[in-house]
C-alpha cells in the first residue's frame, strides 16, 4: 500500500506534493538538485503562444512571512515548449501539469489544444488568475461567467482534464468555484497569489516595477485554507491546494481543509529541497497522528462524523 | 556541484561604516572555484525575511576550507547576519552563478580591477588568481566617503591600487573613470562589479574591449526557476538573460545595462 498516493482526474499521483507553476521554472534548474521522478507531478510555469519578456525588474520584494512577484508570465512560447521543455521532462517519471495563459480566449483555446497532446502532459491547468499582466490574467477570473464561458470553451479542445486555478482575489470564490465547476473544469487549484505593494521608504515609490505584485509564502496560508475549507464544501471536484505550504504538517492542514494533493510554490525558492524533504517526512507524520492514508485526510475539518485526529504519543 | 550547507561562523568583524567581513568554514568550500560565484544566504531561522541573500565570494581558501564574504548591513536580513558569531552556523546554498573569465587575461598581460562599494568583494578574489597566473593586476576601487573604504591594503598585495571617493575624503576626489582618465590606465582585460551607472560608464567609455562586468539584481531563488533577475538581451524584445544563473558576470554589450 502506497500510503501517500491520491487519484484526481487524469492524475494517478504515488504523493500527493508537486510544485506550484511559476515556482520551479521547467525543472532544470531543479533537476540538479535531485530527481524530479520522486515528485507526485509538476506544474510547469504558464505557457502562452507567443514568447514574453515579462514586467521590467525589480520583480519581486519581501514581505514579512512572504514575497511579492511580478514577473509577468515570462515564458519562451509555445513551441519552444512542445520542442524543448516538455519533451526535456520525458526522462523522469512524473506527471506534468501545464498551466497555459493567454490575453484572449482564442489564445487559451489554442495553447490548450496543443500543449494537451503532449505525450506527459496529463492535465492542463487554466490559469485565469495571474494578477500581473494587463491583458488576459485575472481579468479571466474575477467574473464568474467570464471564468465559466473560458472553462467551457478550454474543455471543448483539451485532450486531457482541465483544473481552473482560482483567484483570491474576489469578493465570492465559492460563487467562482460553482460557475467554473458548472462549465465542466475536472478540478480547481487554489489559490493564486493576493494582490499587492510595498513602497520603499527611501523613495516613497512602489518597490516593484509593475506597482503591484501578487503575494504569496507563509503569510497567505490561513487565506488559502479558509477558501479551501468554503470552497471545497460547495463543490464536488478535487482541489490542489496551495498558499505558504513549507512542511508536512502545511500538508496535512491543506487535505484537512479539504484539498486532495497540494502545490508547493515560493517555499522552492527558500530551499530547493523542500519537495522531497517533505515527500520524506509524511509517513513519519501520518503514523504520529494514527492515519493510515493521507487520502483519509481529505475535508476532515468540516466532514460530519469523521473521526477526530488522535496523537498516539 | 550546487550543494546546500549549515556552514560554521569561524569570525565576523566590522570593517568599515555598516561593512562585515564575514568567513565560514564548510564543505562547501571545496565546491567554490571561481571569482565572481555567489552564494545564497538564509539569514533567518524563521520565515521573516523568508528569502536567501546572493552576497558574493571575496576569498576562497581550500587549504584552510573557508570563504569569506563582505556584505553591508542594508535590510532586515542583513542585520540578522551581523548578529552571527564565531560557531554559529549559516544556511548557505551555493556556489551559484558564473564568476569572472580568468582566461581573458593572457598572462604576463594587464588586468583592471575596477570596484565600486559594496561590488569591491569579488575583486580581491579575482586579484588573488589573476596575480597567480602571472597577470598583471592594477585595482581601482571606488566608495562614497572615507569611512566606506575597505581591503585597500589587501588589494594593494597583488597589485598598483587606486582609491576614489565621491567626496574626497581619502584617494582621488571623484568617481573610479575619473581615476582611469587621469593615470591614463592601460589594460588588456577590464573587469568591473558596483552600481549600474558605473558599469555603464566603462561599457561605453571602452566599446569594442574586453570588459567583463558582474551586475547586481534582487533575486527570488538564486537558481534560475525564478525569473526574478533577468535582462535583456540587444536587439531583441523577448531574449533575455538571468543574472543568477547566467551570469552574474556578462561581457560587456551581453546584456542590456
Amino acid at each position: 500500500m502506497n500510503r501517500l498516493a491520491v487519484e484526481l482526474p487524469g492524475l494517478s499521483l504515488k504523493n500527493p506534493i508537486m510544485p506550484a507553476s511559476g515556482c520551479f521554472g521547467f525543472g532544470r534548474e531543479y533537476a540538479q538538485f535531485y530527481d524530479l521522478s520522486v515528485l507526485g507531478a509538476i506544474m510547469i510555469k504558464a505557457t502562452t503562444k507567443e514568447p514574453r519578456f515579462g514586467n521590467p525588474t525589480p520583480r519581486v520584494a519581501e514581505t514579512p512571512g512572504g514575497m511579492l512577484n511580478a514577473i509577468g508570465l515570462q515564458n519562451p512560447g509555445l513551441d519552444k515548449m512542445l520542442e524543448e521543455e516538455l519533451p526535456w521532462l520525458e526522462q523522469f517519471d512524473v506527471p506534468i501539469i501545464a498551466n497555459i495563459a493567454g490575453s484572449t480566449v482564442e489564445e487559451y483555446v489554442e495553447v490548450a489544444e496543443a500543449i494537451s497532446k503532449a505525450p506527459n502532459v496529463h492535465a492542463l491547468e487554466l490559469n485565469i488568475s495571474c494578477p500581473n499582466v494587463k491583458k488576459g490574467g485575472i481579468a479571466f477570473g474575477t467574473v464568474p461567467d467570464v471564468a465559466a464561458e473560458l472553462t467551457r470553451l478550454v474543455k471543448e479542445v483539451s485532450a486531457v482534464p482541465v483544473y481552473v486555478k482560482l483567484s483570491p482575489n474576489v469578493t465570492d470564490i465559492v460563487a467562482m468555484a460553482k460557475a467554473i465547476e458548472q462549465a465542466g473544469a475536472d478540478g480547481l487549484t487554489m489559490i493564486n497569489t493576493l494582490v499587492g505593494m510595498r513602497i520603499d521608504v527611501k523613495t516613497g515609490r512602489p518597490i516593484l516595477a509593475n506597482g503591484t505584485g501578487g503575494l504569496s509564502g507563509p503569510a497567505v496560508k490561513p487565506i488559502a485554507i479558509r477558501m479551501i475549507y468554503e470552497v471545497s464544501q460547495a463543490v464536488s471536484i478535487p482541489i490542489i491546494g496551495m498558499g505558504g505550504i513549507q512542511t508536512a504538517e502545511d500538508v496535512l492542514e491543506f487535505f484537512y481543509a479539504g484539498a486532495s494533493a497540494v502545490a508547493v510554490g515560493t517555499a522552492n525558492f527558500v530551499d530547493p529541497f523542500v519537495c522531497p524533504t517533505i515527500i520524506a517526512d509524511l509517513p513519519a507524520l501520518l503514523d504520529e497522528l494514527g492515519i493510515d492514508r493521507i487520502s483519509e485526510c481529505i475535508g476532515r475539518s468540516w466532514k460530519t462524523g469523521a473521526h477526530a485526529v488522535h496523537c498516539r504519543a | 556541484m550546487i550543494g546546500r550547507e549549515r556552514m560554521t561562523v569561524a569570525s565576523q568583524r566590522l570593517i568599515a561604516e555598516r561593512t562585515y567581513e564575514l568567513t565560514l568554514s564548510g564543505r562547501l568550500v571545496q565546491e567554490m572555484r571561481q571569482p565572481g560565484q555567489f552564494v545564497h544566504v538564509k539569514a533567518a531561522a524563521s520565515a521573516d525575511p523568508l528569502l536567501r541573500r546572493p552576497l558574493s565570494l571575496c576569498h576562497i581558501d581550500h587549504k584552510q576550507g573557508q570563504c569569506t564574504i563582505i556584505y553591508r548591513q542594508e535590510g532586515k536580513g542583513t542585520a540578522l547576519l551581523t548578529q552571527k558569531q564565531p560557531g554559529d552556523t549559516v544556511d548557505v546554498l551555493g556556489p551559484l552563478g558564473n564568476g569572472f573569465p580568468l582566461e581573458a587575461a593572457p598572462a604576463g598581460g594587464r588586468a583592471l580591477l575596477v570596484g565600486g562599494g559594496i561590488g569591491v568583494p569579488p575583486l580581491y578574489e579575482l586579484a588573488k588568481q589573476l596575480a597567480k597566473r602571472g597577470v598583471k593586476v592594477v585595482s581601482v576601487l571606488g566608495f562614497q566617503t572615507k569611512a566606506a573604504v575597505f581591503y585597500e591594503e589587501e588589494f594593494a598585495a597583488f597589485g598598483k591600487t587606486y582609491v576614489a571617493t565621491d567626496d574626497g575624503s581619502h584617494g582621488a576626489c571623484g568617481r573610479v573613470t575619473d581615476v582611469i582618465e587621469a593615470r591614463s590606465l592601460e589594460f588588456d582585460v577590464l573587469y568591473a562589479c558596483g552600481p549600474k551607472p558605473m558599469l555603464r560608464a566603462l561599457a561605453e567609455r571602452f566599446p569594442n574591449r574586453p570588459v567583463y562586468l558582474s551586475l547586481e539584481e534582487r533575486m527570488g531563488c538564486g537558481v534560475g526557476a525564478c525569473f526574478a533577475c533577468v535582462c535583456h538581451v540587444p536587439g531583441s524584445e523577448t531574449a533575455y538573460k538571468k543574472v543568477c544563473s547566467d551570469g552574474p558576470v556578462f561581457r560587456a554589450g551581453e546584456v542590456v545595462l
